[in-house]
């Protein structure tokens, strides 16, 4: 451990605002480029269900 | 006549959208629990067990973000180029795929490798931007891929729009090699390559050895966020087909 104590941890020798924004930012990031795909696969299979009811509604 | 085959067995297979689809269903919960891995025993390593440099403090804990982020969009930018040429010269319908996923994944990552460098300048030069060669190539290469997704979602054709992109994608390689030497052909505030594959790291292990461990997570979450992409653009394309028919009926 480089810290003495968790206050010292967040504090990041008067740093902290800097390198949690970066890690916060590299979390965002992340997430979005997991997130979005996953939604987006959704969307697609929902759209392609109502397709095929409807092909089988009228045929 | 049956056409010459000029390349491997899995050049063809992966040419395949079914057989790719396959695939990466196989490997996505093995590159995720990689990249989960790797990214929390690395960000636990960097911000809790590293030393603190002795200049900087603890802002240089920045690094294990801002290096595998460099590197990453620079790589991704890459694989788009690479993957563009292959659409172009043998236009296989994957590489076009890859190609397109790889423009809203290396932007994001290029928006992440700047916003982290002007975070970091600030407590390290005291300023958050400088018109420096380093930043202002990367910079460029976050416009590139702006463009590249500007273009492509300007064409209808999907086939017109994958060449256009890989032209465009093609013509903005030249600016790589410009990022890579930017620090050694200019005078510059940056600090040169932390890594190179010929030199020992000038930082001591229990710095570098995160550094490595997070450049490994950031490619194994590239690897997740590319193949989820990929997927979807596959079944979106191949949707009148018979298998995703009855991939999509189940």
């Amino acid at each position: 451990m480089s810290f003495e104590s968790f206050a010292e941890f967040i504090d990041m020798g008067g740093h902290g605002l800097y390198v949690w924004l970066s890690y916060a930012i590299a979390l965002a990031v992340i997430a979005i480029n997991i997130v979005n795909p996953l939604m987006q696969k959704r969307q697609i299979f929902s759209e392609q269900a109502r397709r095929l009811r409807r092909e089988k509604q009228n045929p | 006549m049956a056409e010459k085959k000029w390349m491997p067995r899995w050049f063809y297979q992966l040419a395949s959208p079914r057989w790719c689809y396959d695939i990466t269903g196989k490997l996505l919960p093995i590159f995720a629990i990689a990249a989960l891995l790797t990214l929390v025993v690395g960000t636990v390593w960097a911000l809790a067990f590293a030393p603190a440099d002795y200049q900087q403090g603890n802002s240089f804990r920045i690094i294990y973000i801002h290096v595998p982020a460099s590197i990453l969009a620079q790589s991704c930018y890459m694989l788009m180029a690479v993957a563009g040429a292959i659409g172009l010269i043998w236009k296989m319908k994957i590489a076009d795929m890859v190609a397109k996923c790889c423009a809203p994944i290396g932007a994001s990552i290029a928006i992440l490798s700047l916003a982290t460098g002007a975070i970091w300048g600030k407590p390290t030069w005291g300023s958050w931007w400088v018109w420096d060669a380093r930043l202002t190539s990367m910079l460029i290469l976050f416009f590139l891929y702006l463009g590249i997704i500007a273009l492509n979602s300007a064409i209808e054709s999907e086939r017109t729009a994958a060449q256009s992109t890989a032209v465009l994608a093609l013509v903005g390689l030249v600016n790589i090699p410009i990022i890579k030497y930017s620090v050694d052909w200019w005078n510059t505030l940056h600090q040169p390559a932390t890594f190179t594959l010929t030199e020992r790291p000038a930082m001591p292990s229990e710095m570098w050895l995160p550094l490595l461990v997070m450049v490994i997570g950031f490619y194994c979450f590239f690897a997740v966020a590319m193949m989820l992409r990929l997927r979807n653009e596959i079944i979106q394309r191949e949707r009148r087909s018979s298998w995703v028919r009855a991939l999509m009926a189940n």
